[in-house]
C-alpha cells in the first residue's frame, strides 16, 4: 500500500513538473532558447498568491488569478527587455542573459520579501464537522491517504495539457506558434507577426508557471526566494526527458520524473534523490538525445 | 616610414603583458607587506581583511582562468565548474590533513594537495567529458549543471576517517569504526571540520603563473588553434579533419585540472569547509568573472576575479545589493556586446580605438 501511496505522490509532483516543463518546452520550441528564469517566475507567482491571500485576505482563487496576471506581465517584460534584443545573438549570449535574469529575480525577491521562509497556506483542505481539517481522501480504512492537493494538481495538469493541445492544434494563434517554431523566416513571409507570437508564448508559459508555483507550494509549503530554482531545473530535465518542443512529451517526462524522484527518495536514499534525477537526465541525453517523444533534427551545412 | 624595432605579434604582447602585470602586482603587494615597511609606518599597510582575502582571490583567479578556457576559448558554457573545484578541494584537503604528521613541510604538502586535486579533477573531467562533449549548446550547459549537482551530493554523503590502519571511507551513513586516536577528516554534510591553513599568497601567485603558462601555451599551439576553429565553425573544422571530440576533451580536462588545483588552494586557506560552498552559485560567480572580464581574455578574468572579490569587502554597506548588481551587470554586458543596434550606437559615441582596424 505504501508503494501505491508513493506512486500517487510521485504523479502529483510530476504533474507540477509537467506544468512547468510546458513553459520551457513552448519557449524552447519557438525561441530556441533555454529560459533559465522560468523557475524563478514560479517563485514570483507563489509569492504573489501568498501575499494576496494571507496579507490582503483575498479568496484563494482570486489569488491564483492575480498571480497569473502578474507572472504574465513579468514574462512579457522579461522577453521584451532581455531576450528580444538578442534574437540574432549566439546561443551562449542568450543563455548567460537568461541566467542573469534568473539571478536578478531571485535577488530582487530576497530584497523585497526577505530571505525568511514563508509558510504557504494549504488551500485544499476540508473542515470536518468536529472542527479538525481533513487533508485528503482516505481509502481502505485510512490505509491509503490521497491528499486533496495531489488530486487538484493532477486534474489541473490534465486540463492544461488538453487545453494547450487544442490551442496549438486548432486556433489561429496556435498554428502561428507552430509555424514560428518550424521556420521563423517562412512564417514571417506568410504574414505571421513573429515577435508578438513569441510574446504570447512567453505570456502563456509564465501564466502556467504561476499556477505551478501555487500548486508546488501547496504541496511543499516552504516558500523562499530560491524556491523556484530546483523545480525549474528539474522541470527542464523533464522537458528534455520527454523531448523538448513536444507538449505530450512534457507531460510524460514530468510525470515520469516525479515518480522516479519520489520512489528514489523512498526506496534508495533521501540524500541522493536529486543526484538520481540528474543522472536520469544525463542517461536520457546519451541514449535518446531528442528525448522520449522528440523528433531528431538533422543538421544542415 | 617604418621603425625597425623588435615586433611581437599582438597575442604575444598581450600574453607577456599579462605575465608582467601579475608579477608586478605580486611584487607590489609583497613589498607593501614587507616587515621593514610595516615597522616604518607603525602598522600594516594592507588591512587584515585584504590579507585574508589574498589566497581566495588567487583561487578565484585560477578558477576564472580555467573556466575562460572552456567558455571563451572552447565556446561551450559550463555551469558545473564549482564541481571540479569541489573535487580538488576535498581530495586535496583530505591528502594534506592525512599527511600532516608524515610530511612536516607545509609547502610540500600544499604542492601535493594541489597536484592530487588537479589530477582527480582531471579524471572526473575526463569521465564527465565523455558524455557531455557529445552534446551541444544548451544541452551541454544543463548537463554540466547536473554533474555539478551530482558531485555536490556525492561529496555531501562521503565520510573519510584516519587512524593507525590508514584511511577509512564510508558513504551515506557513517559506518566507520576508527581505532583509538583516530580522527574523522571529512564528516559528510558537516564537511571538513579541521583544516590547517597552509595556503600562502606566494603559492597562489605561483599557481596563477602556472595556469597562465598552461593556457597561453595551449591557445598558441596547433591544438589551441584547432579548439578555436571548432568554436568558430564546428562543421568547417570537422571538414578539414579536426577531431572535434578529442580537442574539446583536451580543453575540458585541462580546464577541470586547473579548477581542481584552485579548489585545493582555496580549501587549504580555510579553517572549515562544507561541500555546499561549491554549489551552483559558485559556478555562476566564476562565470560572472569570466563574462565581465571578457570571453577569451585572460587578463580580463584576472582583473574581474580580483576586483569583484575585493570590492564587496570595501562596499560592505551595499552587501545586500551585491548579487542584484552582478545579475544586472551580466545582462547589460550581454546586451551591449551582442545587440547590433546598441553596438552601432556605441561605435558612433566612442571614437574608434587607434589601430583597431589593423587587428582585423
Amino acid at each position: 500500500m505504501s508503494f501505491l501511496n508513493h506512486l500517487i505522490n510521485g504523479i502529483g509532483l510530476g504533474s507540477v513538473y509537467a506544468i512547468i516543463a510546458l513553459g520551457y518546452t513552448m519557449v524552447y520550441g519557438i525561441a530556441k532558447m533555454l529560459n533559465f528564469a522560468h523557475g524563478d517566475v514560479i517563485m514570483v507567482g507563489a509569492y504573489v498568491c501568498f501575499f494576496a491571500v494571507s496579507s490582503f485576505g483575498l479568496p484563494p482563487l482570486l489569488g491564483i488569478v492575480l498571480a497569473m496576471l502578474v507572472c504574465t506581465v513579468l514574462g512579457i517584460v522579461i522577453e521584451r527587455l532581455a531576450y528580444k534584443p538578442l534574437r540574432e545573438a549566439p546561443s551562449l549570449a542568450v543563455l548567460i542573459t537568461a541566467i542573469g535574469m534568473s539571478y536578478l529575480l531571485q535577488n530582487a525577491a530576497q530584497l523585497l520579501w526577505t530571505p525568511n521562509t514563508k509558510v504557504f497556506p494549504n488551500f485544499f483542505a476540508v473542515q470536518r464537522a468536529d472542527g479538525t481539517t481533513q487533508q485528503g481522501l482516505e481509502l481502505f480504512g485510512g490505509e491509503l491517504v490521497i491528499r486533496y492537493t495531489t488530486i487538484v494538481t493532477i486534474l489541473v495538469c490534465v486540463i492544461i495539457i488538453v487545453g494547450l493541445s487544442l490551442f496549438t492544434g486548432k486556433t489561429r494563434m496556435g498554428k502561428a506558434m507552430r509555424a514560428c517554431s518550424e521556420d521563423k523566416g517562412a512564417a514571417q513571409l506568410m504574414g505571421i507577426n513573429v515577435n508578438s507570437t513569441i510574446s504570447v508564448t512567453f505570456a502563456i508559459g509564465s501564466a502556467l508557471a504561476a499556477v505551478a508555483g501555487v500548486l508546488f507550494c501547496s504541496a511543499y509549503p516552504n516558500l523562499v526566494p530560491t524556491t523556484g530554482s530546483l523545480p525549474g531545473i528539474k522541470a527542464f530535465t523533464a522537458a528534455v526527458f520527454g523531448g523538448i518542443g513536444s507538449i505530450p512529451g512534457a507531460f510524460l517526462g514530468g510525470i515520469l520524473l516525479g515518480v522516479i524522484e519520489i520512489l528514489a527518495n523512498a526506496y534508495i536514499s533521501t540524500q541522493l534523490s536529486n543526484a538520481i534525477v540528474f543522472a536520469v537526465l544525463i542517461i536520457t541525453l546519451l541514449v535518446r538525445p531528442a528525448g522520449l517523444l522528440g523528433k531528431q533534427i538533422n543538421e544542415k551545412v | 616610414m617604418k621603425k625597425h624595432t623588435l615586433r611581437l605579434s599582438k597575442t604575444s604582447r598581450v600574453n607577456f603583458g599579462t605575465y608582467g602585470g601579475v608579477i608586478l602586482i605580486y611584487a607590489v603587494l609583497q613589498l607593501l607587506n614587507a616587515p621593514f615597511l610595516t615597522q616604518a609606518v607603525g602598522h600594516s599597510i594592507l588591512s587584515s581583511t585584504l590579507k585574508g582575502q589574498l589566497v581566495p582571490i588567487c583561487a578565484y583567479v585560477v578558477a576564472a582562468l580555467s573556466l575562460n578556457l572552456t567558455v571563451g576559448v572552447m565556446g561551450e558554457l559550463s555551469l558545473g565548474h564549482a564541481g571540479f573545484m569541489s573535487v580538488g578541494a576535498f581530495s586535496g584537503a583530505v591528502l594534506a590533513i592525512s599527511l600532516q604528521n608524515t610530511i612536516p613541510s607545509a609547502g610540500l604538502r600544499l604542492f601535493l594537495a594541489m597536484l592530487l586535486g588537479a589530477l582527480l579533477a582531471a579524471l572526473v573531467g575526463f569521465l564527465i567529458g565523455i558524455p557531455v562533449l557529445r552534446l551541444r549548446g544548451d544541452y551541454l550547459a544543463i548537463v554540466t549543471l547536473a554533474f555539478g549537482e551530482i558531485i555536490k551530493s556525492l561529496i555531501t554523503n562521503l565520510f573519510v576517517g584516519k587512524d593507525v590502519n590508514g584511511l577509512h571511507f564510508s558513504f551515506i551513513q557513517n559506518t566507520m569504526t576508527l581505532e583509538q586516536g583516530g580522527q574523522i577528516i571529512l564528516n559528510g554534510p558537516m564537511g571538513l571540520p579541521g583544516i590547517q591553513k597552509i595556503s600562502t599568497f606566494t603559492a597562489g601567485f605561483l599557481l596563477i603563473l602556472v595556469t597562465l603558462v598552461v593556457i597561453f601555451n595551449l591557445t598558441n599551439s596547433r591544438a589551441g588553434r584547432a579548439i578555436m576553429a571548432i568554436r568558430d565553425n564546428r562543421i568547417a573544422a570537422e571538414s578539414v579533419g579536426i577531431s572535434v571530440t578529442r580537442y574539446k576533451m583536451l580543453a575540458f580536462v585541462i580546464s577541470a585540472a586547473l579548477a581542481g588545483a584552485a579548489g585545493a588552494l582555496f580549501a587549504l586557506g580555510q579553517n572549515t569547509l562544507m561541500s555546499n560552498k561549491f554549489d551552483f552559485n559558485m559556478s555562476i560567480l566564476i562565470l560572472v568573472f569570466v563574462v565581465l572580464g571578457g570571453l577569451g581574455r585572460m587578463w580580463g578574468s584576472i582583473i574581474a576575479a580580483a576586483a569583484l572579490t575585493v570590492l564587496p569587502e570595501l562596499l560592505r554597506q551595499f552587501a545586500d545589493y551585491r548579487m542584484l548588481v552582478y545579475a544586472i551587470v551580466l545582462i547589460l554586458i550581454m546586451l551591449v556586446t551582442n545587440n547590433p543596434q546598441i553596438k552601432l550606437l556605441l561605435s558612433k559615441l566612442l571614437p574608434r580605438r587607434k589601430g583597431a582596424q589593423a587587428d582585423v
